[in-house]
């Protein structure tokens, strides 16, 4: 049952008309006198509050809505018509994707308020927030996309906003790179959503290409093709969320502004591979064997991350490492079929990445761009409020009890060990305490013991207010979200789940309560003797080591960028350099130079006959006046 | 009758040919050209009288009128290339050479 409401439509709209208006502006004005600031910043935030405005009355509309109708959709275009194929620029608002949106545009909106006070004094200033509305508007377009396609629109839209922003300091050929890599790995990922949606539609897609059609006619899947579907739909998602062997590209990403760095990593992009794997629930949940890949693929890369997160020294890498280890927990979630517990996991971190790399973005400022952690020490004198709320985002994200992140993270451990996966769980725990000994040693390096280097020490203070209150809202956010999905052990009634379930293929298992228990005793567990052990190594101070051995190992990332270089990046620039030196000259450029030799020769042949003297042609032109009157009298008889 | 006249233009025009192909002098290339239009002229008074029209008188009338432009025009040029080199030898002005 759905019902059509014509505002959702708008949501999307606000972001992408206002990229429209600061790209104009800041494109006729950027050369000569340009706009106050000001005005940039206050345009650049009114889309995105009001989009954040219109998805609270998304909520409460379908709030009011009996639980099986909750489906607002609304078709705003036919985008283009082949043969019985209609695809119309479709809007869909359910469960799943209101709750992406009110986190959504929250969150962006709190990191537009925080960029205003983040980029002062850019010269770039209008055209950061023209892409960083774009971004947005293209992440609501993913996320209430009535179907494949029209999510596909926004899937490429956000890819195409974290080039340019990746690269935005573009001065900078390290930057530029790390937007190419960014860019041509998502490329990859979305081959494999191409090819997904393209056996999608052969399949089944005829009698409607939307969820909803798609959701009814899942049943006439063969499991061969389907499998196909969800392993290369989930290639699509690798790519976007940073999961093995397509992570590579999310590290680098941190050469653009920190605040796009908090917007890709909290509100945008990388969640899309987790929503679109929950939205395709009817697939996933249909075929358990691509659901378990889904699952080993996600733990696997959230070992590894956090694996190398444990030794990074830039305090961006630390946490884009563990994005990358958070995003891999979502699709184990997603693939055991624990859809809410991974979209609740998004949720939650959406907040507290958000806040931790806002935080990250405040001590940058304050030290004038030094990212080195090993540089820094003993700010938390100098930034209490700073210090106060990444100190519950690092508790929030190593899953310190009744912080927001324990509930999510508890929630997905115990799925795990509920339905069987003992595997996931074992290293699930394992993953939790490392995530708490790296994010703990980050903290204790950053603001605790001895300041390392005096004369940055002494400049840092606390950032403008612009800056801090997004950082005191998103504290509150990290602290307190975990209240929404309270499980029953806790007294509460697993809210966001029940929420969710129209939108969801998914099955609660009933279990004993020690296993319960148990997942949450050992979660708790892996917590303290993780904050522990970083304690112990850091808490009073501590010098830079030097690395060896095994360390060494994970501190260069196990050399897979040097594994990629070589074994991808290398033959193909062979190739390439093959092509441009053999293939190109000598075999299909053959018939131009063919072309242009006989063009040469037959000029110079013709050559002779322009001497220059005008009589010289005065007898050219009597000569041929002759022929033709010659020919024509001769005709004419 | 008619063909004293069109012989008489005849000799004239292949007179100015002559002219314009074997002449450097810059005024004297200029003088052929009018030699030939005046020759056209004279083949068109001959054959206006044998038609008993004015067609070829009107037509004379224009040629003279474009020849006196020209005539403007191409002094005006001769002119500027003698500034400009200071000769009026037309083996001179050969920039077109291939």
């Amino acid at each position: 049952m759905e019902h059509t409401a014509t505002y959702i439509g708008l949501i999307p709209l606000f972001p992408l008309v206002g990229a429209l208006v600061l790209g104009l502006m800041h494109m006729l004005t950027c050369t000569k006198n340009p706009f106050p600031e000001k005005l940039y910043g206050i345009l650049a935030c009114v889309g995105p509050l009001l989009s954040f405005f219109l998805a609270l009355v998304v909520y409460y509309h379908l709030k009011g809505l009996p639980a099986e109708e909750r489906f607002l959709s609304h078709n705003a275009f036919t985008w283009f018509a082949v043969g019985d194929l209609q695809v119309n620029m479709g809007f869909l608002a359910d469960p799943l994707s209101s709750l992406m949106l009110l986190f959504v545009t929250f969150i962006g909106s709190l990191i537009h308020i925080y960029s205003i006070g983040y980029m002062a004094g850019d010269k770039n200033f209008g055209k950061f927030f023209a892409y960083l509305n774009l971004f947005l508007g293209s992440m609501l377009i993913l996320v209430l996309g009535s179907g494949p396609v029209v999510m596909f629109v926004g899937w490429e839209g956000v890819g195409l906003c974290s080039y340019l922003l990746i690269s935005f300091y573009s001065e900078d050929t390290d930057n530029v790179l790390a937007g190419n890599k960014a860019f041509i790995v998502n490329r990859i990922g979305d081959l494999g959503f191409v090819l997904g949606m393209s056996f999608l539609f052969w399949a089944i897609g005829t009698h409607g290409f939307d969820y909803l059609s798609l959701k009814a006619n899942a049943h006439n899947l063969t499991p061969g093709i389907g499998i196909a579907v969800c392993l290369l739909l989930f290639i699509g998602a690798c790519g976007k969320s940073a999961q093995i062997p397509l992570y590579v590209w999310l590290p680098d990403a941190m050469a653009g502004p920190t605040p796009v760095s908090a917007l890709i990593h909290a509100a945008t992009m990388v969640t899309a591979g987790v929503y679109m794997v929950a939205r395709f629930s009817f697939l996933y949940a249909h075929f358990p064997l691509a659901g378990s890949i889904v699952a080993w693929v996600g733990i696997l890369t959230a070992l590894l991350a956090a694996f190398f997160g444990m030794f990074q020294k830039d305090i961006k890498k630390i946490l884009a490492y563990s994005t990358v280890s958070q995003l891999g927990y979502m699709f184990a979630a997603v693939g055991i079929a624990a859809y809410s517990a991974g979209i609740f996991h998004v949720f939650t971190h959406a907040f507290f990445k958000a806040l931790l790399f806002l935080g990250a973005g405040s001590v940058i400022y304050a030290l004038h761009h030094q990212q080195d952690i090993w540089k820094m020490g003993g700010l938390k004198d100098k930034m209490p409020k700073t210090y106060g709320t990444m100190l519950i985002g690092a508790l929030a994200l190593s899953g310190a009890p009744l912080f927001s992140g324990f509930f999510s993270k508890d929630e997905i451990l115990f799925s795990a060990l509920a339905s069987g996966h003992t595997g996931i769980w074992i290293i699930g725990v394992l993953v939790a305490g490392m995530t708490a000994y790296y994010t703990f040693r980050m903290i204790f390096l950053v603001f605790h013991g001895e300041p390392r280097d005096k004369e940055i020490y002494d400049h840092a203070k606390d950032a403008p207010p612009v800056m801090t209150i997004p950082l005191i809202i998103l504290a509150v956010g990290a602290a307190f979200a975990g209240v929404l999905n309270l499980p029953g052990i806790f007294g509460g009634s697993l809210n966001i789940s029940h929420w969710l379930a129209p939108s969801l293929v998914e099955h609660h298992p009933h279990v004993s309560i020690w296993i319960e228990i148990l997942a949450i005793v050992t979660s708790i567990a892996a917590f303290a003797a993780g904050i522990t052990i970083a304690y112990r190594k850091f808490g009073h101070g501590a010098e830079e080591p030097e690395y060896t051995g095994f360390a060494k190992f994970g501190y260069n990332k196990f050399y897979v960028d040097e594994i990629y270089n070589a074994v991808f990046v290398q033959p193909y620039k062979a190739v390439g350099s093959v092509i441009s030196k053999f293939l190109e000259p000598n075999v299909t450029d053959i018939h131009v130079k063919l072309c242009t030799w006989l063009y040469q020769k037959a000029g110079k042949a013709f050559k002779v006959f322009q001497v220059g003297y005008i009589r010289v042609y005065a007898i050219y032109m009597v000569i041929g006046l002759s022929l033709m009157s010659l020919f024509l009298s001769q005709s004419l008889k | 009758m008619i063909q004293d006249y069109l012989i008489l233009s005849v000799i004239l025009f292949c007179l100015g040919i002559l002219g314009v192909i074997t002449r450097r002098n810059v005024f004297t290339v200029f003088m052929s050209i009018e030699l030939m239009l005046n020759a056209a002229n004279l083949a068109f008074l001959a054959f206006s009288r044998l038609h008993e029209s004015m067609d070829g008188h009107v037509l004379v009338m224009m040629v003279m009128a474009v020849a006196a432009a020209e005539a403007a025009l191409a002094l005006a040029v001769v002119i500027l290339l003698h500034k400009h080199k200071g000769k009026l030898d037309t083996n001179v002005f050969s920039l077109l050479r291939g």
